[in-house]
């Protein structure tokens, strides 16, 4: 009775931790994973397990030996990282490449600017991006031989805006015998790409299955909508206009919005703690530029996706936004 | 379920109301009480008996100190053993006046029957001069000496009284026992309070996770407006469950849609709020001569051996309230007065309640535990759940960077109500409260000493 224990209030601490957000991140993208199995086969597993393992041995190393910090393994950050860089891959990258993606996601882009918290750009899309710069053959191969039990059709060739920018490369060129644009997205069914199609990097193949880890996320209040819906807000109304100025040079909303890792960008890598601002108002600032920028990269940039691009130059623009956008303060005009 | 609440921020901790079904009971008075000076905010009462003396209960033995500040009253009879420093819940030494009980001789003219008195003098005056002398201060946790908040300034006008009924701490359950058992006198309380104000309006605010609390009341004041014309005008609001509703600014807020300036009074808005208890008492007061010498305390916590809301008298040893139950749990290893989220860890189990003692509450070291603090991850759950709509990440960095004092001030951290609701929400354990505090106290002492300068210049 003689020791009591004092210490300041509050003396009771709501059951979230670092870890526990981490780990529901890691269960809602459980389903992604899985289906991205399924249809690319084991191979995928290879992916995912490299870049897992290599995030985790890395994070470990460093803090531990570089950083001489205690090591941050157990915070699940790094499985987080592994798990999303795996999933913007394709399922064919061998392992060396997810390796070297995985040494510039933790090793460049998380700890030389302090580990967890204080980088300013999307580890696993640092990564994702170096790749496609360096290599640029295994990043847009995109085959498949059928994935597990035959559930897919074995397959090889562009993704659906991969093929659509070089179809519409060909048309405006002159090319005889180039489809038009409304020709080459009707090989696209709306439900084929809601439920799964393949052509694109593993995590990005069924937006149900992302769509039903965000739901997860939003339900345990780990991320709040507001930056998802201003970026599927701002992509709708930008090809909504351009499709309704020039139906057969811009594709339109529906195609938009589920397709380039739309949905796995806008649900999971903008909604980053660490990378997207504080405030609601600067979240929708921007997810309105992630949206605005991903649309013009696809109609008019070089590359036929563009949110990787457009999350990376908006997470620059997040200590301006923290710093203009300040929430209401009560009893304060 | 309501969904009237406060505009921003808020939590929603786990209820743990474990003694909301535990009659209020009248704990036997110790052998000694120990009555401290410093009883309420503002300056410490000055003692009107000496050593040696015999007094009975309910008699002034202290004066108000100065303009804020309360008359103190034995809670016991018998003699004045000590007026000396003691030491307090935190541990520092503080006057206090020790008494060895002998018997339970009441003060002539005080009422001590359960009879329930319903006409109150229509005279302002006379209660207000009853609130005062029955040494009445705000017993929802500010201590603040009631007369001096039912006197508004001049040019202030009040439009509502709010009766404080929220108790959205965890584990608190003593007013929820007073409104259901003592209600009449609460509605009573209420009207007089109403009355002294001189305003149309009074709504008892009660959260939603209290509905027999809200049943109750709703049948009292039927059956008190059929009696008399006093009691029109008193409503029952029911509010969402969510901390910090009880916290004036939010109550404001969510009962009358209205927001207080930085740095005003509730006044300001036209508000008065005051607690459940603080009703009672001056029910008490006004209508039964009866200053307070008690006052309801809710003994809690899983690890407790008997959860229970007692009336004890007023400077009763905690360690008496203790023994009576059973005694200290051996796994507790906190113990809190008031509730887990506001409430001050107590230092010393030899100190004694105080007017505004609201509950003891035990807990184990795994239920107060705190983890090691991580790195921000900028989830902004410390802004989010802010009810002043602070932004708590910020105000921890700019007081660690130190010298930033004017950026706090800009951020507003002098608004912080201490409510706790940035840190029981941070996911990496940052100290976030701990660091605001100390620098809201500079920024204050900055605030302060400006406005000090600015008078004088102008003197």
């Amino acid at each position: 009775m003689s020791k009591l224990l004092v210490s300041p209030s509050p003396h009771i601490h709501a059951s979230v931790s670092t870890k526990s957000l981490m780990r529901d991140v890691v269960l809602a993208l459980v389903p992604a994973a899985i289906v991205s199995v399924l249809f690319y086969g084991l191979g995928e597993l290879v992916v995912l397990g490299t870049s897992i393992a290599s995030c985790l041995v890395l994070e470990y190393l460093i803090t531990r030996y570089l950083l001489k910090k205690d090591n941050s393994v157990g915070d699940w950050s790094a499985v987080v990282t592994g798990l999303l860089l795996a999933l913007n891959l394709p399922a064919s990258t061998p392992w060396w490449v997810v390796f070297i993606g995985a040494v510039v996601a933790i090793g460049v882009a998380k700890m030389t600017f302090g580990g967890l918290g204080q980088n300013v750009f999307n580890p696993a899309l640092v990564g994702r991006v170096f790749l496609l710069v360096s290599f640029p053959t295994y990043m847009t191969n995109w085959e498949s031989n059928g994935g597990l039990f035959g559930i897919a059709d074995a397959f090889s060739g562009a993704t659906p805006l991969g093929a659509i920018k070089e179809g519409l490369i060909a048309l405006n060129a002159g090319t005889p015998g180039a489809s038009t644009l409304s020709e080459l997205t009707s090989q696209y069914g709306v439900s084929d790409l809601i439920f799964a199609h393949l052509g694109g990097s593993a995590g990005e193949i069924s937006a149900i299955a992302l769509l039903l880890g965000f739901g997860y996320l939003l339900l345990r209040k780990v991320v709040r909508p507001y930056i998802t819906l201003s970026i599927w807000g701002t992509v709708a109304l930008v090809s909504l206009a351009f499709s309704l100025a020039a139906p057969e040079q811009f594709t339109g909303p529906a195609f938009n919005l589920l397709t380039g890792g739309m949905i796995l960008g806008s649900c999971f890598m903008a909604t980053d703690y660490v990378t997207s601002p504080m405030s609601i108002k600067g979240g929708i600032i921007f997810g309105v530029g992630i949206g605005f920028i991903t649309m013009m990269i696809r109609y008019f940039g070089s590359y036929p996706e563009g949110m990787s691009f457009a999350i990376l130059i908006m997470n620059a623009t997040v200590p301006l936004l923290n710093n203009w956008c300040h929430q209401r303060k009560y009893g304060r005009a | 379920m309501s969904r009237r609440t406060f505009s921003m921020g808020g939590v929603h901790p786990a209820d743990n109301k474990i003694s909301r079904d535990c009659k209020i009971e009248v704990l036997p008075i110790p052998d000694t009480v120990y009555i401290h000076l410093g009883q309420h905010i503002g300056a410490p009462a000055k003692p009107i008996v000496a050593v040696g003396d015999k007094v009975k209960v309910g008699q002034p033995i202290a004066e108000p100190g100065g303009f804020v500040s309360a008359y103190i009253h034995s809670s016991v009879s018998g003699t004045v053993k000590s007026i000396a420093p003691r030491k307090d819940l935190a541990g520092n030494p503080q006057m206090c006046i020790e008494i060895a009980v002998e018997g339970d001789e009441w003060m002539e003219g005080i009422d001590t029957s359960d009879t329930i008195v319903t006409d109150f003098p229509d005279d302002a005056k006379t209660s207000l001069e009853k609130i005062k002398a029955a040494g009445i201060v705000g017993l929802g946790g500010a201590t603040f000496p009631t007369h001096v908040k039912l006197m508004p300034p001049p040019g202030k006008k009040c439009d509502m009284l709010i009766i404080n009924g929220c108790e959205c701490e965890p584990y608190l359950t003593s007013d929820f026992r007073t409104l259901l058992e003592k209600g009449e006198q609460v509605a009573i309380g209420a009207a007089i309070i109403k009355n002294v104000l001189g305003v149309d309006k009074a709504t008892i605010a009660i959260e939603d996770n209290k509905p027999e609390a809200i049943k109750h009341m709703n049948e009292v004041l039927t059956n008190l407006r059929k009696l008399s014309s006093k009691y029109a005008g008193i409503s029952v609001m029911s509010l969402m469950k969510k901390y910090p509703e009880g916290g004036e600014k939010q109550l404001i807020d969510a009962v009358m849609h209205r927001q207080v300036k930085s740095g005003g009074l509730p006044i300001d808005v036209g508000a008065v709020v005051q607690n459940v208890a603080t009703a009672l008492a001056v029910y008490d007061a006004v209508q039964k001569n009866k200053p307070i010498v008690d006052n309801s305390v809710t003994v809690t916590g899983e690890c407790f051996p008997k959860q229970a809301n007692l009336l004890v008298r007023v400077g009763t040893p905690l360690k008496y309230i203790i023994d009576y139950l059973g005694g200290m749990p051996a796994d507790a290893v906190k113990v809190i007065s008031g509730g887990p989220m506001m409430g001050k860890a107590i230092a010393n189990l030899d100190a004694a309640t105080l007017k505004g003692t609201s509950a003891l509450l035990f807990l184990t070291a795994k239920q107060t535990a705190r983890g090691k603090e991580g790195n921000c991850i900028r989830c902004g759950k410390c802004a989010e759940a802010c009810p002043m709509g602070l932004e708590p990440f910020l105000l921890n960095r700019l007081s660690r960077a130190g010298g930033m004092l004017d950026e706090l001030e800009k951020n507003a951290v002098q608004d912080c109500i201490e409510c706790g609701c940035c840190l029981y929400s941070c996911p990496a354990n940052i100290p976030l409260l701990d660091v605001i505090r100390q620098s809201k106290a500079q920024v204050m002492g900055v605030i302060k000493a400006r406005a000090a300068a600015a008078a004088a210049a102008k003197k």
